[in-house]
Parts: structure tokens; sequence; C-alpha cells
């Protein structure tokens, strides 16, 4: 373990080194680029490999097939409580000598802060501008299956956690993995814990550090103008730093009231642009059915369409990474599976509806160019994406979409970019520190070391031009997926014993609404 | 049967106030038990951190700590020293709200609070935390200025 340990801080040290040094010296940026695409190369393309003869990439199957299990194996437990799931969050359950303690709705707000983001604006457009309309039926499709991963994994993250002395928490797949093996005589936990851990970490430093930051950069460049990224970069890493490391809670605070009213202001935006176009409104979704079934002309056609709106969909709500059952922990629940209750809400909220929002706007205010001949959307002239009315894509697209409703609209949404990748940094350096004092230990010290390595990686996500290093991080993100979802096929035994005795329970009335 | 009355405690000098006025009433009704509650605003609603989520059951005990110790166990023990019977309780939750639910679960006649000192915009908004008890408790309530 000490080895290993060593093992790992030097690999982490080589990795800074890379990277800073691609910062310092321009000129040597590619090389540098190249070397690390190089050395990382073989395991982006194992984790993003398609299955052969498609072009669907193994990982999103591997999420897909293990949402579509859960359902089953816990009877559509998405839908048959999906009611309990919203009394929960209300409070209705809450007993009121508990007042005080993190309430369910404040761990549901938590989570979702970390997985509303970037994948909600830019990566649904990217995932309707390639597959069609017929994208966001499977989106839809997946989201709702994707709550029944959640429903595991946040469960056993209260199951499992470790609770200290001082009354402080830790919990996480890597709790679960450790402690829950154990408990059903398995071997082999504490491997996956460590490599869970291990990738936790890339993820954290990667896809919800440098990716956020650069993409941050991105967007305000594209207000005020380009300008050198390392200069967002200290800035936010100075905010960073003084959230993680100062303690100053008051700018995580209004941050954190700020995205959630960002977050509500999007979805009403979209509707009120619906609205606009009532009258279109079943020619959308006839679009969206037709897509599912046909592509409507889409490269790949019906296939295409599904894969793009599975890949959005367990990209955007991060079910089967773990990440939220280290959110989840917190709460102090005596039922460790209302917790796994209140998390299914997360996909729903960030994918069936968030997601769909933004799709509808998209196909609505008609960006997409449809071919008056066939009916059929037409492809851009590299065949690979459907044309679209200014040869936008990504977040640009979702803005012009949103900008043609109304002019003022690409500012706020560029605020918002901004403030979501922030909060996804805060909630993803809390993932990363829990993942290191696994590995490390906890204490002062070294929960120091991996905060200011945090805050470094802000500034080199910011400043330079990562590709490779962003696969690198992405396909981490992933692997935790990989890692995950085995261990919850072990495990899901576990829940389903307290899904049995909980329902029974709630039936007999032994729980009970407290009166408020 | 004794009568119980729930004095509110805000941690200010209205709280004294507020004291006095009820030890005076106390001697009046004969056989009468006090019961000191100071409540700790919080709402399960608002938005923190993850890490700010995993202290929150450490955060929560101190805070209950500080009020207990600071202000509920010495109203406590000057009321019982002059003979007074009293307890007293530390509870998280709007203040209006959870008055009223001691209140209510201690079968407590009315309640005493000191007039709440002036909160700028939120108050103009939302009314004080005394006009709202004031409006919803179940029992009378006597306001001290």
């Amino acid at each position: 373990m000490k080895t290993l340990q060593h093992l790992y801080l030097a690999a982490l040290a080589a990795f800074m080194a890379t990277a800073a040094s691609a910062q310092e010296a321009p000129g040597l940026d590619d090389k540098i680029n190249q070397a690390f695409a190089d050395a990382t190369g073989p395991f982006v393309s194992f984790i993003f490999a398609p299955f052969p003869g498609t072009g669907f990439p193994w990982i999103v199957g591997w999420l897909v097939i293990a949402a579509t299990v859960f359902t089953l194996y816990f009877a559509f437990v998405q839908f048959r409580f999906f009611g309990h799931s919203i009394s929960l969050v209300k409070g209705d359950y809450s007993d009121p000598n508990d007042a005080g303690e993190v309430s369910h709705f404040q761990a549901l707000a938590t989570a979702l802060s970390g997985t509303v983001g970037l994948g909600n604006i830019a990566g649904v457009a990217v995932a309707i501008g390639i597959g069609g309309p017929g994208a966001t039926f499977w989106m839809i499709v997946a989201g709702l299956l994707g709550m029944a991963s959640k429903f595991t994994e946040c469960t056993l993250g209260v199951k499992y956690r470790n609770e200290y002395e001082d009354g402080t928490v830790s919990g996480g797949p890597m709790y679960y993995m450790s402690k829950g093996f154990a408990e059903l005589g398995l071997p082999g936990g504490k491997i996956l814990a460590v490599l869970f851990s291990i990738f936790c970490i890339l993820g954290a430093l990667g896809g919800g550090n440098m990716f956020q930051a650069n993409q941050a950069h991105q967007q305000i460049a594209g207000i005020v103008g380009d300008y050198p990224g390392w200069i967002t970069g200290l800035v936010f890493a100075a905010i960073v730093f003084a959230v993680i490391v100062g303690g100053l809670k008051s700018i995580a605070r209004v941050t954190e009231k700020v995205v959630p009213f960002m977050g509500v202001m999007y979805v009403l935006a979209a509707l009120v642009i619906i609205i606009m176009h009532a009258d279109q409104i079943g020619w959308a979704f006839g679009q969206i059915f037709a897509g599912a079934f046909t592509g409507l002309g889409v490269a790949g056609g019906m296939v295409g369409a599904l894969i793009q709106g599975f890949r959005r969909a367990a990209f955007s709500n991060e079910a089967g990474v773990g990440s939220a059952a280290i959110a989840h922990s917190a709460v102090r629940t005596k039922e460790p599976i209302t917790e796994g209750f209140v998390s299914l809400l997360e996909p729903f909220i960030d994918t069936v509806v968030i997601c769909t929002m933004t799709a509808l706007v998209i196909i609505i205010t008609q960006q997409l160019i449809v071919d008056p001949a066939t009916g059929n959307y037409m492809l851009n002239e590299a065949g690979n994406a459907i044309a679209t009315v200014d040869g936008n894509s990504g977040v640009s697209l979702t803005s012009a979409a949103f900008g043609s409703a109304f002019s003022w609209f690409p500012f706020i949404l560029a605020i918002a970019v901004v403030l979501f990748a922030f909060s996804t940094m805060i909630s993803w350096s809390y993932y990363g520190l829990k993942a290191w004092t696994y590995l490390f230990g906890e204490g002062h010290t070294k929960e120091l070391v991996f905060k200011i390595i945090f805050c470094i990686f802000v500034v080199i996500g910011a400043a330079a031009n990562l590709g490779p290093v962003i696969d690198f991080s992405d396909a981490a993100i992933f692997a935790m997926a990989v890692v995950n979802v085995f261990a919850l096929y072990f495990l899901m035994k576990v829940v389903r014993q307290e899904l049995a005795s909980y329902a029974e329970r709630l039936k007999s009335g032994e729980i009970r609404k407290f009166e408020h | 049967m004794t009568t119980k009355i729930v004095i509110g405690l805000d941690g200010t000098e209205t709280g004294e106030r507020a004291m006095a006025f009820a030890t005076d009433l106390a001697k009046l009704i004969g056989s009468c038990e006090l019961l000191v509650a100071y409540v700790i605003e919080w709402s399960p609603y608002t938005f923190q951190t993850p890490e700010e989520n995993a202290q929150r059951h450490k955060r929560r005990e101190e805070e209950v700590e500080l009020a207990t110790s600071r202000i509920v166990t010495p109203a406590v023990d000057a009321l019982k020293a002059a003979g007074f019977a009293a307890q007293g309780v530390v509870r998280h939750g709007d203040v209006a709200e959870t008055l009223n639910a001691i209140t209510v679960e201690n079968e407590a006649s009315q309640i005493v609070v000191g007039r709440a000192s002036a909160d700028g915009i939120k108050k103009r908004i939302f009314g004080s935390s005394t006009q709202n008890l004031v409006m919803h408790a179940d029992v009378p309530v006597t306001v001290v200025n």
C-alpha cells in the first residue's frame, strides 16, 4: 500500500510537471501534448472504444445496461417511489427533532449543483446537432433508467459511510466497496476502492476542474475578447483557494444560491420560448418521435440518434459514476434508503427536465435546417452533423437558439456557464478530496496538499489547450463508472433487502409522516 | 394542574424583560412551570457546499452547546434560584413555528417573548419572527417591549 502511494504520487507529480511545462513553454505545447497523448492514448481509446463494427462506445453501453439491470432488479423503483421521493424532499417524513441536520433537500441540491452544468447546455446541443431531434427521445429513456443507478449507489453510500467521533462523515463508493465487500465475505473490495479513488482523483482534477476552467475561460473570452487564459485561471484559482482552503464559505454560499436560481431561470426561459412557439409543440414532439426511430436523415440513422442520446444522458447526469454517492453520504438519516429515493430525482431533474428543455428550444426555434423536398435534415458539408442556421454547434448552438427569442439571453447564458463551472469545481474538489483522504488518510496537511494541487490545476486548465489531457480526464471519470458499476452488481442485493424492509414498514404505517 | 409558560429568548436584552414579565406572571398564577426556549434560525431549504454538509452534524452540536451554555442554562439557573420550576430547550428551525411547536408539545398555556429588533428589508417583506408568532400561534402570546 505504501509503495503504491509513492508510485501514485510520483506519477501525479510527473503529470503535473508535464502540464505545467506545457504552460510555461508555449513552443513546446504541441510536443508535450503529443507525448501526453501517446502515453495516455491507450487508456483513453480503451475507455471510449466502440463495440466492434459499430460506433457505439462500450462505456455508454456499460452504463445503460447497468441502469436497465437496476431498473428491472428493483422492479421500476424510480416510478413506484417517485411520489414518495418528493415527499421526502419536502420534509414530510423528517423528524422535527432532527432539525438542524442536513436535510434531504439540501443533499439533493448539493449533488445537483455538481451535475447540472455544461452537459445540460453544450452537451445537449452536440447530441441534437449530430443525432437530430430523435436523440432527445433516447436521452430521456437513458435519464429515466439512470434513476435506478443513482438510487442504488446513493443508498449504499449512506449505508457504508464512516462517521467520525468529531461528528463529521466520509462516504462514497470507496467505503461501500471496502466495507460492503468485507461484510458479504467477498474478496477484492479494497483493491476496487483504491482503483476507484485513483480514477476519482484524476477525474476531479480533469473533468471536474481543468475542463470546467477551460470552458469558463472560453465563455468569458467570447464576451470581452481574447486574452491569456492564465489570467482567468489565476482569478478562478484564487476564488477556489479562498473557498476550499481559506474556508471562505460566503463565496461558496453565494454561488450555491445563484446556481439554482440560474437553473430555474434557464428552465423558465426555455418554457417561455416553447410557449411562444406553442403551435409547433406538436410538430417538435413529432420530430422527436419520428427521429428516434428513423433518424430523419441524420448520420447513422436511428442508431446514430440512439448513441447520441444515450451518451449525452450518461455524460450529463453521472448516474453510475459514483460521484453522487459521495455527495449524498453527508445526510444523517436512520434509513439509508431514503437518500437513495431522494437521489433518484437527480437524473430526472438533470436529464429528463433540463436537458429536454434545451433540446426542445433548439428544435422549436428551428436551428436545424430541414430539406423542404424530403422533410429530412440536411447534413453539413463535412457530413458528420446536421447543418444549422449559422453553422453553430455546442454552446453557441444553444446560445443562438435562446438568442433567437431573447437577444440578451446569450449574456445570461455565459454568466450561467461560468457559475455552473465554478460550482462543479467546488463539488468535485470535495469528491477528489474524499478519494485522496481514503488513500492517504485524514489529516490537515494531507488535505491541504490535495487542495493546493487542485488550485494549481485550475490555472493549468484555463491556460493551456490540453486536448489530450482533457480526453484523459473524461476517460478517468468514466473509468470510475467501470469500477463502481462492477461493485454495484455485487452489492445490489444489500439494497434490495433495505428496499423490501422499508417498503413493508411504509405499508404497515411504522414509517409515517410527521406533523409539522 | 400546573400552568406552563414558554419564554422565548433571542439572546438580547428584550429577552430579559420577557423573563421578568413571565416571572411576575408566574408569581400571580402560583403553581407554574417556566419553559425557557431558544430557537436557532435554520431552514431545511438552503443551499450548501458538500463540505458544509459533511460537517453539519458537528456544527449543529456546537450551535446547540453554545446556545445552551450561554443563554438557556444561565436563564434556567436564575429562575430556579428565584424559586421557580424551570426547564430549558434549544431547537433549530423557523423561530415562530418552532416556538409554537414547543408550546403545543409541552401543553403550555401561553408564550412570552421580547419584541425582536428591526431587521431591515427582510423584515419588511416577510415580517418579523414576533409578528409571525403572534399571527400563527395556537395559544395567547405576550410581546414585551
